[in-house]
């Protein structure tokens, strides 16, 4: 069997997912179409993106974990809109939206992680060498609440809108000021805090999806990554081979 | 208040492979072994959810809480020191089975050449190939010494490989035979075999059969599920303390295992340790725990540590090179390798097992001439299948945005179709390279927490050059399209994993004056002290510490059942 041939139910199965979400009406077209009709959507009215994905194909209407433990409604918005841009929906297939990752990194900020609590946090602070790795003050609670103000100051400043109506460009641009340092930022570097982000976003797009992002192992499935199997013993030997995933679900609720 | 136990025979700090395999063959010879592990206890049964990249590779679940205890670092003695924050460079196991429970299964034995460095690189390329500062010693062990100890060890844990035509001599063959290749594998096994070089599969922990050793402990055959390095084995497959060697020690009834205790300091007099004093951490509660023998079985850095805070041994003195305690403090130089990009080609790279991989050994230790080289040692040439898992694993070439749409389509186009190959260079050791105690930071407890002052030399940056050009040689004869390689080793970076390999600081030796352990590990001036583990290497080699760690506990645990026969020093 060709690699092609292999591939191809995994590709049938996402344009038809493509499909099914076109002709279901929902204005998350914008999203999984991308471009120019995909930012036009966005920008014109914010709201439309929270308020329709969340009952795409993709999340399904009784995802009862969608909602917010951490951030303000403003703050989810901000990362939404930027993680998409981090890993945007293209051909491939999903990007951060559809897969939830803005929930994703709510969910983490909201425990251990946005607390650093297994973290050493004494001080005393010093600045330290790039060498010495990360020397801030800040836990990821505090650089994520700098750096989404700072994303929508930098926006007002720079066109006059928020963040979430830009168009994908100038979004585009004003992240890429942040990830090269050049937004002054109090208490915590821009580029720092786009690492941290870039990341998350990182993260929420191929965590298992027990921590709600990756929907619907969507992120594993564009990777070809088949999340938790058992054995591989069947093709450890063998050429590339197109593995349906499975989630740890599988293994707790069978 | 402290509470004071009854009397045991020996007391383990910390319960890894070093304490499991000295409590195993103490017990069986009728022994009382008491285990304090500052961690939780663990079974095969907790890594039921174990194929959780996030929990366990990304949110470190079984690494030692930095909030309550780190380190501190810096390059040079000029740097102020500041704490390791969150992990980086490597990672420090916690809880029983210790860096044993979560290690990839890469398990090497050491060349003869390393064991003899100093002596065998001035006997052929004379005194003045070793710079004034670099302070390499031999280990007042041979390899031929050492092996029927890396024997006893193989046959415990049932390693699977197959002969490495460069390596030491062997009295037997592999336990188990070597793992499965992979097609990845396959490709660098014939590349090198056309570029004249001598391929194996890489010796490994993993088990590829099912597998009885002589203790009577079975276990069954690897599934190459790619979640080893950093994850439990749900499996039971990798060999680690929980699976081989503490059942064994609790089977006798001669073994005590207490988690949750934390030894806080080692108790002297009179030129014996009399035992340890150990927090118990669900409590707060202080005890003595008194022993005719104490084993110090950490990590690196909890050797030196709890040394130093005992007021145990010289300590070492960098500006006149003069005491023991925190010298020749080494670790790995990984930083020569490649990463070929394929366009018409894609592998498995998502399958595979902590331990497997093609190695060469044409460039390691002195298999090779070095009279026009400006390094010594070399290191083995590795390409690894340890499984690639998504959140890790998001290999560009080199130019690529790294986000936004033309990182997303690039790192899926690559993420099956990249290889990487890599050198594992050998770390040596310097004048300036150690460890203390720091003079600001501390712990939960208020006790000062270890400090590094270590960075790369001139050696470490000639090698990685070396290195990376023949990984990319070899990338180009396995058909890449595009190779990225990695020649610029920069300064020593805490903050960017390279390995759990950190070596020395309580070093191994023949000469009381230069090093701190005999080879039984056993303290020149605490008869009854052993302190085992990677803490105990001179320098560090060109491949993964832990077998050897492991036929050095199977040395200690004969020394130790000598000590309580006979006493004294037993060199």
């Amino acid at each position: 069997m060709s690699e092609q041939e292999k591939n191809a139910p995994l590709l049938d199965k996402r344009s038809s997912r493509r499909t099914f979400i076109k002709n279901s009406g929902l204005t998350v077209g914008g999203v999984v179409l991308g471009g120019a009709l995909g930012s036009l959507l966005v920008k014109e009215e914010k709201t439309t993106t929270t308020e329709t994905h969340v009952h795409s194909e993709a999340t399904g209407t009784n995802n009862l974990n969608v909602a917010l433990m951490y951030f303000t409604p403003e703050q989810y918005r901000i990362t939404e809109a930027a993680a998409e841009r981090i890993f945007p929906a293209d051909d491939n297939g999903p990007g951060a939206r559809e897969l939830l990752v803005a929930y994703y990194i709510d969910h983490q900020l909201a425990g251990a992680w946005g607390m650093g609590s297994k973290e050493y946090t004494s001080g005393p602070f010093f600045p330290g060498e790039a060498t010495q790795g990360y020397q801030g003050r800040q836990n990821r609670q505090q650089i994520f609440e700098i750096g989404l103000k700072g994303i929508e100051e930098q926006s007002l400043k720079t066109y006059d809108k928020s963040f979430t109506n830009l168009s994908e460009e100038e979004q585009d641009a004003i992240l890429t000021e942040f990830a090269d340092g050049n937004v002054e930022l109090k208490g915590t570097t821009s580029a720092h805090f786009f690492g941290v982000l870039r990341t998350a976003t990182i993260e929420g797009a191929y965590a298992d999806p027990l921590y709600g992002g990756n929907a619907n192992m969507a992120g594993w499935k564009m990777k070809n990554f088949p999340g938790h199997q058992m054995s591989y013993l069947d093709i450890i030997e063998k050429e590339f081979t197109v593995v349906e995933p499975m989630a740890l679900n599988s293994q707790h609720k069978h | 208040m402290v509470t004071k136990l009854p009397k045991v025979d020996v007391v383990t700090i910390g319960v890894g492979w070093s304490a499991g395999i000295i409590a195993a063959e103490l017990t069986k010879q009728g022994k009382k072994v008491v285990g304090l592990e500052r961690g939780k206890d663990r079974k095969t049964e907790d890594y039921f959810m174990a194929h959780d990249e996030l929990r366990y590779a990304v949110r470190h679940e079984m690494m030692q809480d930095l909030s309550k205890e780190t380190i501190t670092f810096r390059n040079n003695d000029k740097m102020r020191s500041l704490p390791m924050r969150s992990y980086g460079s490597f990672l420090l196991g916690v809880g029983v089975g210790g860096s044993g429970a979560h290690w990839n299964g890469q398990n090497f034995r050491f060349l003869p050449y390393d064991f003899e460095l100093r002596s065998k690189t001035i006997e052929k390329y004379g005194a003045d190939k070793i710079p004034a500062d670099m302070t390499i010693q031999d280990w007042g062990i041979t390899y031929d010494e050492i092996e029927p100890y890396y024997d006893q060890y193989e046959k415990m844990a049932g390693i699977s490989g197959e002969d490495n035509p460069l390596g030491g001599k062997r009295s037997n063959p592999f336990p188990t035979p070597a793992m499965k290749k992979t097609e990845a594998m396959r490709l660098f096994d014939d590349a090198t075999k056309r570029m004249g070089y001598h391929p194996y599969v890489q010796p490994s922990a993993n088990l590829s059969e099912a597998y009885t050793n002589p203790d009577g402990i079975s276990r069954a055959a690897c599934q190459y599920c790619g979640f080893c390095e950093r994850f439990g084995c749900e499996y039971g497959a990798k060999a680690e303390p929980g699976v081989t060697v503490l059942p064994v020690a609790k089977a006798t009834g001669n073994f005590e295992i207490r988690p949750h205790s934390e030894v806080r300091r080692i108790l002297y007099s009179n030129g014996k340790a009399t035992g340890v004093l150990y927090t118990d951490l669900t409590t707060g509660e202080e005890f003595e725990q008194p022993a005719d023998v104490v084993v110090l079985s950490g990590y690196v850095f909890t050797n030196v540590r709890l040394l130093l805070l005992s007021g145990i041994g010289r300590p070492y003195d960098p500006t006149t090179g003069t005491g023991v305690i925190g010298k020749n403090y080494a670790y790995q130089i990984r930083k020569g390798r490649a990463t070929g990009f394929f366009d018409d080609h894609k592998f498995n790279n998502f399958v595979g097992s902590g331990g497997l991989g093609m190695i060469i050994d044409d460039y390691n230790g002195d298999n090779f001439d070095h009279s026009d080289l400006d390094f010594i040692h070399g290191g083995m040439i590795i390409l690894g299948q340890t499984g690639q898992r998504p959140i890790a694993n998001n290999q560009v070439p080199s130019g690529t945005k790294s986000w936004g749409k033309e990182f997303k389509d690039a790192s899926l186009k690559y993420t099956n179709a990249s290889l990487t190959v890599s050198g594992e260079g050998a770390s040596m050791a310097y004048k300036q390279h150690f460890l203390d105690l720091d003079p600001v930071y501390n712990d939960a407890f208020g006790d000062p927490l270890v400090r590094i002052t270590f960075d790369f030399e001139e050696q470490d940056r000639k090698l990685t050059e070396f290195m990376a050009d023949k990984c990319e040689a070899i990338l180009k004869e396995m058909g890449a399209d595009h190779i990225d390689t990695s020649r610029e080793l920069g300064p020593y970076n805490v903050a960017e994993y390279q390995s759990t390999h950190n070596t020395g600081g309580v070093i191994m030796g023949a000469d009381p004056e230069t090093s701190a352990v005999n080879n039984y590990s056993q303290m020149w001036d605490v008869e009854n002290l052993f302190v085992v583990g990677a803490s105990s290497f001179p320098q560090n080699a060109g491949y993964n510490p832990t077998g050897t760690v492991g036929a050095l506990s199977y040395r200690a645990a004969e020394g130790i059942l000598k000590y309580m026969e006979k006493g004294g020093s037993l060199i």
